[in-house]
């Protein structure tokens, strides 16, 4: 064990775990976000993703050793009480089934949008392609991405 | 926490805004009368208990013959409505919500629900087999409707005046006459009980004296209102099952054997005692489990266990490779009576043409996105176990007998989590959790990793098909043999504590293993010659295997509807007619039945035709210009019914004749349902589905050598991806009824239907579009190009 600190979500903490912990088990079972959840532990799913330095990582296989930066998670993402405009074109398109998935369709689509604000439907499908979904809501968590640019373009919302 | 039977007062919120226990004793007549309750801004409002605390345990069975147990009226003239289900990602919640609102005439948003919760609401025994809407929303509707009328009554008094002057809406009574004399139904009753009996013989018959409305009345029926659990889950705000925590909770991971059917020799236990937070290795049998103070702990020390296992001394299974040889050669453990209609061997003697197909569909798995989790605490002598698993109620008959402990101390409260499309491997989670955790007299967390889940999850079975097709000279099909064959002996039902993968690993047997089953095809087409037979046959291992059979999706469908509409396929092929146009001549031959499948099947199979701009001609399609091109593309169609639903599906491939990559760039699904709830939800639910089924057809297989499953994770199981999804997607929600307006017009199970036709659709029209015939699923790239270069299809 050894103390460790966190930037996540604009706040800052320091915990004493052992550095080799997996990101994800920190964020859950210390700081009790919600948002990143246990998918696969091989970094295979995404479910676990959050976004470190502008990247969406999976948390699962990062050790908080290797944190560096800023952690937003799923609930970093609204401002002020407002939902990010991802969020918000996810509950228009009902994106979502049992939703366990979707924080990674979510954190995925974030940093896509944040790098390419305005995707093709083939970059969409390439960048969200580690994203899995088991009820397989791919059509319309893809019409909500497209949904969310185009309110970027529209508002310049969702930097 | 002052009392350890209370939920943790955020769940208490987050469960309906006030305390539960005051629920209970609400119900038992005892304790607060009184509910006090805000929702605030609902949806979604936090608001808290202010109702006092009242004994926690024992949990007796809510009462469903009491109005009480199932509406509540608060003061704020806002309703709660506890109803036994839940809800796998589908939008049942919010149906269940608008069927009740319309039948007690309050508005959807002053609703809220509350489900799956053994303590508090009747035991409808969760959810499956597409039945929430159709059959478990029937009780809903009534018991609201007699809500209803029993404001009316109470109305009528209050205003004194006789019910046919008043008028309801909103949860307010008036006078048609003069609508300033109202009074609410918060006014009448709000925090009270109704003390109002109910009848009926089971949950599923319960009714009061009022009688629903009539379709034609319904008015927040119909709409499509938004899923009210869908802000929370893209917020981060709502909690789940997995998230789950109490005070001095301690987290366990299991280890599995190495090798299926090993036998535990010994443990070193010093193996792990150097772990940090390292709390106690358990083992039964060969139940095995680690628990630490700290998650990665767990993981570690799992990990780090040095067991011995004995390697069993006959090969558990046959390599996948092998196993559909090996299914043709068993003995069967079962075979049903074959069934016959007419005579098929003189209808086969007469036929100009006859033809022959076998197909194959591998073991396939739930594979959840979320490995099996559950949260148990065993304070004060009770156990509450917090899950998501769909069948709450048996859970908690099936742990309680697992632990000797009597029912009523047992509860289970279900929370959201990763999908749930029948038996999955939540119900293991759960009993193992309880058994630690009155192992230690602490809450344990179980949860499995992902190798437990897609090694040891419970499995769609394993099917062999052998059809056979006669038709005469003007290629009308006259006879039809249909023989199937499903690994699917000791198939595992709900919860069984005789059956649950801890009970196996501990030794307990049940007095046999369950027969299994083996299912015929679902549809109505004339076929005036036919015999039947089904048989089941076992893998070498039954007990302790990861290959367990259980319920996947409408257990059976997708795997003989693969079979059953590719040969269909393949007899239009031979009488070199269109698809749609022979299956399209046979229903009309049909017969009509009391849901009226005939009607409803033309219908939704010439909508699907419609909406595909369908042209009528053989399979394969011509190819003259594309001969050498890369990707070719083509259509093909297959129909179904699930109990009283039915669907067509119309699938536009194009395969890569390179690669041998297919993708559906186009579905189009045809569905009747009849009364629809929520045509969004519906949509999402349709189109969800297709995609499931398309999964099953282009990567789902669980493989193993003859000691392990080999599918271990998402790399060795794929299941479709972002990649994947088609361009478009068209889903009409057609109303075949000869009679779509009638007052009665019922809604029918619509969380499986869609899912049933996809392998067969995708396979016909990879043969239409390569004039290849794919037989054995699932259709990936390496399977389709070996299919390409033999030219047969035979792979």
């Amino acid at each position: 064990m050894s103390m460790v600190k966190l930037r996540v979500n604009g706040a800052t903490h320091e915990l004493n775990v052992d550095p080799s912990t997996p990101l994800l088990y920190v964020l859950r079972n210390d700081l009790d976000l919600r948002g990143p959840r246990f998918g696969c532990g091989l970094g295979q799913c995404s479910v676990c993703t959050v976004i470190m330095g502008g990247a969406a990582i999976r948390s699962c296989i990062t050790p908080v050793s290797a944190v560096r930066g800023e952690v937003t998670t799923l609930e970093g993402l609204s401002k002020n009480g407002k939902l990010h405009p991802l969020q918000e074109a996810w509950i228009e398109e009902q994106a979502a089934q049992c939703g366990y998935c979707q924080n990674g369709q979510i954190m995925t689509a974030k940093a896509l949008l944040d790098r390419n604000p305005h995707p093709s439907d083939s970059e969409i499908r390439e960048a969200m392609d580690g994203a899995l979904c088991r009820c397989m809501t791919f059509y319309r968590v893809q019409a909500a991405i497209r949904r969310a640019a185009r309110g970027t373009k529209v508002t310049g919302e969702g930097k | 926490m002052s009392n350890p039977m209370e939920l943790p007062p955020e769940l208490e919120s987050d469960f309906g805004g006030f305390n539960q226990t005051s629920r209970r004793s609400f119900l038992a007549g005892s304790g607060a009368i009184a509910i006090t309750l805000s929702l605030g801004t609902l949806p979604g409002a936090q608001a808290f208990a202010q109702a006092p605390l009242a004994a926690a345990g024992p949990y007796p069975d809510p009462d469903f013959l009491k109005l009480d147990t199932w509406i509540v009226i608060h003061p704020d003239n806002t309703a709660t409505f506890y109803v036994g289900k839940t809800d796998g990602g589908q939008g049942t919640g919010t149906a269940f919500r608008q069927m009740m609102s319309d039948e007690l005439d309050i508005a959807y948003d002053k609703t809220r629900l509350i489900m799956g919760r053994t303590d508090v609401t009747p035991d409808q025994g969760g959810s499956g087999g597409s039945t929430s809407v159709e059959r478990d929303g029937r009780p809903m509707r009534r018991v609201a409707a007699e809500a209803r009328r029993v404001l009316l009554e109470l109305g009528s008094t209050h205003l004194a005046a006789p019910a046919e002057l008043l008028a309801v809406a909103n949860g307010t009574i008036s006078l048609k006459s003069n609508p300033d004399r109202k009074v609410t139904y918060a006014e009448l009753i709000g925090g009270k009980r109704f003390n109002i009996a109910l009848t009926g013989q089971n949950v599923n018959l319960t009714t009061g004296k009022a009688a629903v409305k009539p379709v034609t009345d319904l008015r927040v029926v119909g709409q499509s209102h938004k899923r009210y659990d869908i802000p929370p889950k893209v917020d981060g705000s709502m909690r789940w099952a997995v998230d789950m925590k109490l005070p001095r909770m301690v987290h366990a991971r299991n280890v599995r054997p190495p090798l299926a059917g090993a036998t535990l020799q010994a443990i070193d236990e010093a193996s792990v005692r150097d772990v940090p937070g390292f709390i106690r290795v358990v083992r039964r049998g060969n139940y095995v489990a680690v628990i630490c103070e700290r998650e990665e702990q767990a993981i570690r020390a799992a990990r780090q266990l040095k067991a011995q296992w004995l390697r069993p001394e006959v090969a558990p299974f046959p390599a996948s490779s092998e196993l559909f040889d090996y299914m043709r050669r068993a003995t069967p453990t079962s075979t049903s009576e074959p069934r016959v209609e007419g005579d098929p061997d003189a209808a086969f003697k007469g036929a100009a043409h006859i033809i022959e197909a076998e197909y194959e569909v591998p073991f396939q798995g739930h594979s959840s996105i979320g490995p099996a989790h559950a949260l148990a605490d065993p304070s004060d002598g009770q156990m509450t176990i917090y899950t998501n698993d769909m069948k709450a109620y048996s859970h908690r008959t099936g742990v309680a007998k697992f632990l000797g402990m009597p029912r009523e101390k047992v509860r289970v409260v279900y929370m959201d989590g990763p999908q749930v499309y029948g038996r999955t491997a939540a119900d293991d989670a759960g009993f193992e959790a309880a058994f630690l955790a009155n192992e230690l007299g602490r809450p344990v967390r179980m949860q499995w990793m992902r190798d437990e889940e897609a090694g040891w999850d419970t499995k769609g079975p394993a099917h062999v098909f052998k059809l056979r097709g006669g038709l005469d000279d003007r290629g009308k099909l006259v006879a039809l043999e249909y023989d199937a064959c499903s690994a699917d002996y000791n198939h595992l039902w709900y919860n069984e504590p005789e059956t649950v993968l801890i009970a196996q690993l501990m030794g307990i047997r049940p007095a046999k293993p369950a027969k299994g089953s083996v299912e015929t095809p679902t549809t109505v087409y004339a076929i005036p010659n036919q015999r039947t037979t089904t048989r089941i046959v076992g893998l070498p291992l039954i007990w302790e295997t990861p290959l367990r059979t259980g319920n996947l999706r409408d257990p059976n469908g997708p795997q003989v509807t693969f079979a059953y509409e590719s040969f269909i396929d393949e007899l239009a092929v031979a009488a070199k007619a269109d698809a749609i146009q022979f299956r399209l001549d046979m229903l009309e031959q049909a017969k009509e039945d009391n849901v009226f499948r005939k009607s409803r099947s033309l219908a939704v199979v010439r909508a699907a035709a419609n909406s595909y701009g369908w042209d009528t001609r053989p399979s394969p399609k011509p190819r003259v210009a594309e001969v050498h091109d890369k990707v070719v593309s083509g259509r093909g169609v297959a129909y179904t019914y699930r109990g009283n639903t039915i669907v067509a599906v119309i699938a536009e491939v194009e395969v890569n004749r390179e690669t041998g990559r297919v993708w559906a760039k186009r579905l189009v699904c045809a569905h009747d349902c009849g009364l629809v709830i929520n045509p969004e939800t519906l949509h999402h639910t349709v189109e969800c589905g297709m995609l499931h089924g398309l999964s099953r057809a282009l990567w789902e297989e669980v493989q193993f050598d003859t000691e392990k499953v080999t599918s271990i994770n998402w790399a060795s199981y794929p299941s479709l991806r972002h990649s994947d999804t088609p361009e478009t997607i068209d889903i009409m929600l057609v109303n075949g009824d000869p009679n779509p307006d009638r007052p009665d017009l019922a809604p029918y199970g619509a969380g499986e239907c869609s899912h049933k036709p996809l392998i067969a659709a995708i396979a016909n029209a990879i043969y239409d579009a390569t004039g290849v015939r794919l037989r054995r699923a699932p259709f990936r790239s390496e399977r389709v190009l070996t299919a390409l270069k033999l030219g047969s299809g035979a792979a």
